[in-house]
């Protein structure tokens, strides 16, 4: 069905066309309710029952990162006896113990500190980058536009893991501040560094979409500066796509930290994390599956939450989705 | 279309230059010692670190080191590790094998994420269409490491169907990692061309061809699948870089010798300059394989020839 | 131009729709429903209307009153769901379409009655050159091979003065102007030398200029070739150079029908007339507007007896209205005012001035 055709359907606003002879502007006007993006995106998101269990997982697992004695019961992360080793799960310690004997619950639990740590400041990280570096593009274009295209082609080229492994490798030894101390900054840095640029893109081509505007034609007519255009009028209208992007963004690199620090260049030990639970827990696969399982499941739990708000947000925000 | 191509083959140019020397600033122009940040911290002695300073040419000026960096790459010196082993023979020791794990990968994300989304996109909101949905979240959700290990746990200890690990069973053996492999790429394929075949269900040239009296396949075949492929071909392209890095993930999970492994053995055993090697190889491949994509999608898409 | 059409003619094939008598197309009290989740829209409620060879029939009509509808469900291409027909039957050449199975229908399509549409851009499909789809026709419908499909297209593209033809036949649709471009839908359309060709607003995202172009074209190829024309508009300037006959739709039905002329100088029905008055006229510069008060009906819930009479200066009801005719109640049929004309009015008579 033609755009035409869907307006036709549409029972309350079947438009008045003005052509010449048919349809000439009638003398009363129908207020026809305008709905804003958001209100209209909430009540598309109340029914969707993936946003609701994303929403429910996400706010578990953040309480879980901010206060994990909530959910250790009780139990010391760190208090450990290798008398205990490799447990298998029981009625007392739900998820048995690791190879050091420590309570296996509780270090499942607090790693959710770390992980969810990472996934805010990499996406903030990211955010920073794609916006400035998106915003300045689209809004100025010409050859400012050009060079930071070939830049960001250039970040593309690099795959998000690959070039966070080299960062993370040669990161210890440079010296500089958070990037060598292998912890939760330095992953946060390497993932935000090469993971803005699809941010950069979304919010370059809202930006070229917004900025031929007729309001921000008249916000430049009364003599406004350009950063005020863009902070005031273009940058809140070119957001939202770019938001869908970020909650869907922290799943992905609280996957991708998971996954750097399993290969041994992420967060090192003594800290506490998935990815070097998962690490450790490889060797006892066999005789130990609780090791690794754990882990697992909960950090998939945790990425699927974000990835299922960040679904159910892009299509509330998708037009040609709205019924 | 042969001004394209070679317009866009001049793009790539900048683009290797770029990357290589992004690569070559982290590790050569960050503070520190370029050394130690390669060996890690492996010991190593005076002489050795002499030698090694005088290898990577660490005395010149930072311009004539990439110069030199440059030079070496183009002659196929992509770095040794500390026994003197070029990274160059041991990536083409290991290459057929990530290459066949890549390659089942690919063909696994084309045919059933393309077949799923079909069939889901022609169907609209049908049953079919809500479990690919909900399927595919699920999948992207769980992260290559952890599927690897869960794939590895269940068909590989548990139930025995597939190698646990190696490739000892030739072709067979690659099915199970290349599967984990392509997970995630399989699901986010699905999705696309489900939304891309929705959408071009109702498009207008849609209409026109069933006005003209075509037959319904010529119409679905010839009129909606092409035009809904040309998204999910970029998409693949870009997503080959994901297979890399996954590739490494998958070839650690499963002992897979390939120079995914070699990476992850490199970074335990403190070979920074395989590492950095390896990686820069990658992203050469990773490259070539969009030029290769952005000429196919100018073979489907005639719009793009021309701008 | 004889030539050419006699070049078409030519390929070897039987013209599968033979040049008869009586009405080509006829439209039998037809009635189209969009079973949408809120609502139940009635987009048409029971027209019927023919065209015979050689005629052009002006469906004319505001956005809404279900014009386009009735020609998709013509051709067959109505979304369905959500597009049901509930009712009537569609003649072509005295065999009713919607009781043929789908093959024989769509064989009809293309052949028989074809098609244009308003945006030739999004109507043509950007990743195939124009003589590929011209050619299409022919290798679909009559099997011709490739090469001789292309010959054809190029012909047809001569035929409606698209300039370079031969050159310009393996270019694709974005690397032509708006006018060329629905020429080459024009071109596409005739390819099979079809009975009927449906016009849906085909000039209504064109300049003036070009617009003028592009009906004249059209005219001379009806010319040619005998076949009958309906062409759907809202631009009552269009109906006027164009058509022969004209039927206004208003809220799904056909309220009046009648020769251009004659409905145009003397319309008999109130909405006819309204619009013919809201027309600026240069004489009355510096006056008020003419405009036809309220807004076309929901089409989800359309008003009873008359859909008009919430906007109709003339509307009478309860005391005022004869028994039977209440425009508030009693639902006027289509009906003959005086020969030729026909009027879904309880007073047209009194409109015409009869």
């Amino acid at each position: 069905m033609t755009e035409q055709e869907q307006r036709n359907l549409d029972p309350a606003q079947v438009e008045t066309d003005v052509r010449i002879g048919v349809g000439a502007p009638a003398a009363e006007s129908h207020d026809v309710k305008q709905n804003s993006l958001w209100s209209d995106a909430w009540g598309q998101l109340k029914r969707n029952p993936l946003f609701w269990i994303g929403s429910f997982l996400g706010v578990f697992f953040i309480v879980m990162a901010i206060v994990p004695q909530l959910f250790a019961r009780g139990a010391d992360p760190r208090s450990c006896s290798l008398s205990n080793s490799a447990q298998a799960p029981s009625g007392e310690h739900w998820m048995g113990f690791d190879q050091q004997g420590c309570d296996y619950l509780a270090n499942v639990v607090y790693g959710a500190r770390n992980s969810l740590a990472i996934g805010l400041f990499s996406v903030i990280g990211v955010l920073v980058i794609g916006i400035l570096i998106g915003a300045v593009a689209g809004y100025y274009g010409g050859a400012m536009d050009s060079l930071l295209a070939r830049i960001t082609d250039i970040f593309f080229a690099i795959p998000l893991i690959l070039g966070a492994i080299i960062l993370l490798k040669v990161g210890p030894s440079t010296g500089l501040p958070i990037l060598s101390d292998r912890g939760v900054g330095a992953v946060a840095i390497a993932l935000a560094l090469f993971g803005w640029m699809t941010a950069m893109r979304l919010v370059r081509s809202q930006v070229i979409a917004v900025k031929s505007q007729d309001y921000v034609a008249a916000a430049r007519a009364m003599g406004a500066s350009n950063l005020r255009i863009l902070t005031r009028h273009i940058l809140p209208n070119a957001v939202a796509p770019v938001l869908v992007y970020s909650t869907i963004t922290v799943g992905v690199l609280i996957a991708a930290e998971a996954t750097l620090t399993y290969l041994g260049v992420g967060l090192q030990r003594p800290a506490i994390s998935w990815g070097l639970q998962i690490s450790t827990g490889q060797s006892l696969l066999r005789t130990a599956p609780h090791l690794v399982l754990f882990p697992s499941i909960i950090l998939s739990l945790t990425v699927m939450a974000f990835i299922m708000m960040g679904d159910a947000l892009r299509d509330a925000l998708d037009p040609r989705q709205r019924s | 279309m042969g001004r394209f191509v070679i317009r866009r083959l001049l793009l790539t140019i900048p683009v290797l230059l770029g990357a290589s020397f992004l690569i070559f600033a982290m590790v050569y122009a960050l503070p520190g010692d370029p050394i130690r940040a390669l060996a890690g911290d492996r010991p190593l002695s005076p002489a050795v670190a002499a030698q090694l300073r005088a290898d990577y040419n660490l005395g010149d000026p930072l311009v004539v080191q990439y110069g030199k960096y440059l030079a070496g790459l183009a002659q196929g010196d992509f770095g040794s590790d500390f026994h003197g082993r070029p990274v160059l023979e041991t990536v083409s020791q290991r290459l057929p094998v990530t290459a066949k794990l890549t390659l089942v990968a690919v063909l696994f994300e084309t045919i059933i994420g393309l077949a799923a989304g079909l069939l889901a996109g022609i169907r609209r909101n049908g049953y079919f269409d809500n479990l690919v949905l909900v399927s595919t979240t699920i999948i992207i959700s769980i992260p290559i490491l952890v599927l690897g290990f869960f794939a590895q746990f269940i068909f590989g200890l548990k139930l025995g169907w597939f190698p646990i690990a190696g490739i000892n069973q030739g072709w067979y053996s690659y099915l199970l990692p290349g599967l984990v492999l392509a997970s995630a790429s399989l699901a986010y394929v699905a999705r696309l061309t489900r939304t891309s075949v929705a959408e071009n269900m109702n498009a207008d040239y849609v209409r026109t061809a069933r006005a003209k009296g075509l037959p319904n396949r010529t119409v679905i075949v010839r009129h909606t699948l092409r035009n809904s492929l040309i998204p999910v071909i970029t998409f693949i392209g870009a997503d080959i870089g994901a297979l890399l890095g996954g590739a490494i993930v998958t070839e650690a999970v499963f002992n897979i010798p390939g120079i995914g492994r070699a990476v992850f053995e490199a970074v335990k055993g403190q070979e920074g300059a395989v590492v950095v090697g390896i990686v820069t190889l990658m992203v050469f491949f990773f490259v070539f394989f969009n030029l290769i994509v952005d000429v196919l999608y100018a073979v489907l898409d005639p719009r793009i020839r021309y701008d | 131009m004889s030539t050419s059409s006699g070049s078409i003619s030519s390929s070897p094939a039987p013209a599968a729709f033979e040049r008869g008598s009586g009405p080509v197309l006829e439209v039998d009290d037809l009635h189209v429903e969009f079973r949408t989740r809120s609502a139940v829209v009635n987009a048409v409620n029971g027209i019927s209307y023919s065209v015979d060879q050689g005629e052009t029939l002006a469906i004319l009509g505001e956005s809404g009153s279900g014009k386009s509808v009735s020609a998709q469900a013509i051709m067959g291409i109505l979304d369905s769901p959500p597009a049901v027909i509930t009712g009537g039957g569609i003649h072509f050449q005295g065999r009713d379409m919607l009781t043929m199975n789908a093959e024989d229908q769509r064989q009809i399509r293309g052949p028989g009655i074809a098609m244009i549409f308003q945006d030739a851009l999004s109507a043509l499909n950007p990743v195939y050159s124009v003589g590929f789809q011209i050619g299409e026709m022919f290798r679909a419908h009559r099997g011709t091979s490739k090469k001789e499909a292309k010959q054809h297209a190029v012909e047809l593209m001569d035929r409606v003065r698209i300039p370079a033809a031969a050159r310009r036949v393996n270019d694709y649709p974005h690397q032509f102007s708006g006018g060329m471009r629905q020429r080459v839908m024009i071109a596409m359309a005739l390819a099979l030398d079809p009975r009927i060709l449906i016009a849906d607003e085909p000039t209504t995202a064109l300049d003036v200029t070009v617009q003028a172009q592009v009906m004249d074209l059209l005219k001379d190829l009806q010319r040619d070739t005998g076949m009958g024309l309906i062409l759907i508009t809202h631009d009552l300037g269009v109906v006027n150079e164009v058509a022969d006959r004209v039927a206004v739709m208003y809220a799904g039905k056909i309220v009046e029908t009648g020769t251009v002329d004659d409905v145009f100088t003397k319309p008999s029905h109130p909405y006819t007339l309204g619009l013919m008055n809201s027309i600026p006229q240069v004489e009355a510069k510096g006056g008020r507007l003419n405009p036809i008060v309220g807004q076309p009906p929901n089409l989800a819930a359309i008003p009873s007896g008359c859909p008009f009479h919430p906007r109709c200066p003339r509307r009478r009801t309860g005391a005022e209205a004869l028994p039977g005719r209440d425009c508030v109640a009693d639902k006027p049929p289509l009906r003959l005012v005086v020969p030729g004309r026909e009027a879904a009015c309880h007073y047209s008579e009194e409109v015409l001035g009869v």
